[in-house]
């Protein structure tokens, strides 16, 4: 078990910037997209996903909830992807 | 016209202060009078950094609330002309700047100073909105981690949303600043390298600190580590000055220093 951990990790070198680099562009690109949003929309997606749920079996994110600001409206965009029948 | 800048980061213990100290008399040196504020009420630390923390007697939040004069919370940098600290209090909590406040203590400042550099405390709160709110240009410190890579990315939403700036439709000038960076361990993909966190954070890069010891040396000593014109710490930092003045200068210390492997087999020490 130990030769084969240390064969596996000579051949699969993945260094830990790398690593680092990609869970930081995931968590940033998240991250930014809520930018500026409203506080309440995460208590509004949780609430969203409940009534959902009563009907069909959904995950969290099959449920995107959105505010665009565009010049003098606000647009809340709802976005649930139903699972296949 | 004074020019207002904020270093700032979101995460605490990147070199926020340091970063500060360095760059507030670097600009001194080259003659542009210069004020460099504690904005960090409670933790105040800049003083110490500065080397005049027997010198202070009153702080920021006293010309705040008019107890003392700014002529009198003013302390005259005794190594650099045309420098001037105005140091945090160190009793008062953070929600004694108010932007009245603080507004009229710059306004004031503006008159006779070329450059005011606000030194942000760590996190999001009152303290750090209030350094950040009326600046024109920002310094975000960041170190290559992940987690002072994300606070940095927040700290440039506040940036673009909760600024004076913002406010009126302008966008502050952001200047990513990494500090404590060590090229032996980016050689050996241990750390995330300059064009790494550029690519993320997506900002202009004003320097590269490379980790070094004259930081720690410079803090005992209470002497900003850019008048340790020896180390490259402090070469690194002169540099970043000289590119918010606008120069075009090539980044330094991104490369190990060490000999290489057949340098060092080819003798040598």
């Amino acid at each position: 078990m130990g030769i084969l951990d240390y064969l596996l990790k000579k051949t699969k070198p993945t260094s830990s910037a790398s690593v680092a680099k990609e869970r930081l562009q995931i968590i940033v690109a998240h991250e930014r997209s809520h930018r500026g949003q409203p506080d309440y929309l995460p208590l509004m997606q949780q609430e969203i996903l409940e009534v959902i749920r009563k009907y069909v079996e959904i995950d969290q994110d099959q449920v995107s909830v959105q505010v665009d600001n565009a010049d003098d409206c606000s647009v809340l965009e709802l976005n649930i992807t139903l699972p296949e029948r | 016209m004074a020019k207002i800048i904020v270093v700032t980061s979101g995460k605490g213990g990147v070199g926020k202060t340091t970063s500060s100290a360095a760059i507030s008399t670097g600009l001194a040196l080259r003659g542009h009078k210069t004020v460099v504020i504690d904005f960090d009420v409670g933790l105040r630390n800049l003083d110490l950094i500065m080397g005049c923390e027997r010198r202070v007697v009153y702080d920021f939040v006293n010309v705040i609330n008019k107890e003392a004069s700014l002529k009198q919370a003013l302390i005259k940098d005794k190594r650099t002309d045309g420098l001037f600290i105005l140091p945090a209090s160190q009793t008062r909590d953070k929600d004694a700047l108010t932007h009245e406040g603080v507004e009229a203590v710059l306004d004031e400042l503006a008159k006779d100073f070329d450059y005011i550099i606000c030194d942000s405390p760590a996190g999001i709160e009152q303290g750090a909105q209030m350094a950040l709110y009326f600046a024109e240009e920002a310094i975000v410190v960041t170190n290559p981690e992940v987690s002072s890579v994300r606070d940095s990315d927040r700290i440039l939403g506040i940036l673009q949303s909760k600024s004076r700036m913002a406010e009126q439709g302008k966008a502050v000038k952001e200047h990513l600043l990494l500090t404590r960076y060590n090229p032996t361990r980016v050689a050996s993909a241990e750390m995330l390298s300059v064009a790494d966190v550029e690519e993320i954070l997506a900002i202009p890069l004003l320097g590269v600190i490379p980790e070094s010891e004259a930081v720690l040396k410079a803090s005992n000593q209470g002497a900003p580590v850019i008048l340790d014109t020896e180390s490259q710490a402090g070469q690194a930092y002169e540099d970043a000055v000289s590119r918010l003045l606008g120069d075009e200068v090539e980044h330094r210390f991104l490369e190990q220093t060490q000999k290489g492997f057949f340098k060092r087999l080819l003798g040598g020490k």
